[in-house]
């Protein structure tokens, strides 16, 4: 387990690695500077306040958003078509097409020319969603949804796997799940990067945290260095006023 | 001039008898207008996905036209056809004047501009729920259209219906390019307007009836698939 410096320490090579990122859309500067690097397996949270930037950030890794200034790069060099390709997201409010629970993985198959009905089956059945193939993707539950994209998010066989609040609002079961999946990506050597309120989940997951505060990563550590001495006024300030709720 | 409920049961006898002439007239506007849908939808709906899913510059402009051409005046379009394919004009050599084929053209211009227009609101809606989405699954835009068109489908198809409705209801442009010619050209709504000028009643009230049957069977068709779409959560 690398220990506080040497998370800050990772060289842009070492795996997925953002440097020196600005994005000021208008005249806000919601990202300001922030640098991240990060092995290229593991589990690693995004902590922070509201507004801070996390999900902003996410989004620049991933390619989502073009940063006014800074790089993002993958395993030392520029991010290509095909690294992108490698990579998923699941968004905090999952957004499914309008077809039925099996045609949702079939779409993200065929779209990779990779349509097999075994492995989304297989899918399906790992996020508990068997024997739900023909019901609409829209008359799910909040909690099942989140599972179905989070199964369409694995037909793409991710190297990263990006995930904005995927357990927000879900039933404890529903996260449960969740989780376990992501422990057995983990497993598998996917880099799962995870933006998260929830501090239990960062504790029980994580690799690694970074705290990030108006748009800049402040701290980056284990998650047993973060949360037993975070050595940021601003992660010390975040943790302090969760004890007191 | 008959009275109006002498007609009223002359037209009811019609219909009920199905008369010949009544139901080669509607048989012909069938043919004219659901022909025109094809085309205006083969037409219009990639126009209005060009539309939806691309930024270019002059865009705004051409949206602003298509949303103008929906309102294009029958009669305008019917004289536009009507230079075109008379004689002397540059498609004269085809001899279309006077035919279906001809008021099919004029219809299809006519509401293509409808479907264009109403299947770029459409899909530029789903478009803006789905880019994201669509940009992390690293999708191309012949892809990402195809997605869309599919995932849009009750929707592009309430757009072909009324598309069909304005077709069949329109009168303007179909007299001008058809002539209103018995046993070639002669549409409902142009049989109604030439018998209602000759004081006969009972055929241009039969007709009127099929006329608002068929727009009472197009409105059903629009909210029972909306409704089809809503109760499955694909709408």
């Amino acid at each position: 387990m690398r220990d506080t410096a040497s998370y800050l320490e990772l060289e842009a090579d070492a795996g997925l690695s953002a440097t020196d990122l600005h994005y000021a859309p208008g005249r806000s500067r919601l990202i300001d500077g922030l640098t991240l690097h990060l092995p290229d397996s593991g589990i690693h949270c995004l902590i922070g306040p509201n507004g801070a930037g996390k999900s902003l950030t996410l989004r620049l890794l991933h390619g989502l958003l073009t940063p006014d200034a800074g790089a993002v790069r993958w395993r030392g060099d520029t991010m290509s078509a095909s690294d992108r390709v490698a990579q998923a997201m699941v968004f905090q409010k999952p957004v499914l097409l309008r077809r039925s629970v099996a045609a949702n993985v079939d779409f993200v198959l065929k779209s990779r020319r990779s349509a097999d009905p075994t492995f989304r089956d297989a899918l399906l059945k790992r996020v508990g969603l068997e024997g739900r193939n023909r019901q609409p993707a829209r008359l799910l539950s909040g909690g099942e949804q989140q599972r179905l994209a989070l199964a369409r998010a694995l037909a793409i066989r991710p190297r990263v796997l990006f995930l904005d609040e995927p357990t927000a609002s879900l039933d404890p079961n529903s996260a449960r799940l969740i989780e376990e999946i992501l422990c057995e990506e983990r497993h598998h050597g996917t880099l799962c990067v995870l933006v998260t309120h929830d501090v239990g989940q960062a504790r029980r997951l994580a690799d690694s945290v970074a705290f990030v505060s108006v748009g800049r990563i402040v701290e980056h550590s284990t998650t047993d260095a973060f949360f037993r001495a975070p050595v940021s006024r601003e992660a010390r300030a975040y943790l302090s006023n969760l004890m007191v709720l | 001039m008959q009275s109006i409920s002498e007609a009223l049961g002359l037209a009811l006898g019609l219909v009920i008898s199905a008369d010949a002439d009544l139901f080669e007239i509607v048989r012909l506007s069938l043919y004219v207008s659901l022909s025109a849908t094809v085309l205006a939808c083969a037409f219009g709906l990639p126009l209005g996905a060009l539309l939806a899913t691309t930024r270019f510059r002059g865009r705004g402009v051409a949206l602003v036209i298509v949303n103008a051409l929906m309102g294009l005046p029958p009669v305008v379009v019917g004289l536009f056809v009507y230079l075109y394919l008379s004689r002397s004009g540059p498609l004269g050599f085809l001899g279309l004047l006077y035919t279906p084929t001809a008021m099919i053209i004029a219809q299809t211009l006519l509401i293509t501009p409808i479907v264009a227009a109403l299947s770029r609101q459409v899909l530029e809606d789903m478009d803006r729920e789905y880019a994201e989405q669509f940009r992390s699954f690293a999708l191309g835009w012949v892809q990402r259209v195809q997605a869309l068109v599919w995932d849009g489908r009750y929707a592009l198809l309430t757009v072909a219906l009324a598309g069909f409705g304005r077709a069949v209801a329109e009168v303007g442009a179909v007299i001008i390019v058809g002539g209103n010619i018995d046993h070639l050209t002669r549409v409902m709504t142009t049989a109604i307007a030439l018998e209602t000028s000759k004081g006969e009643l009972a055929l241009a009230l039969a007709l009127g009836m099929v006329l608002m049957t068929l727009a009472l069977v197009v409105n059903a068709l629009v909210y029972s698939v909306r409704a089809t779409a809503t109760r499955s959560a694909y709408a």
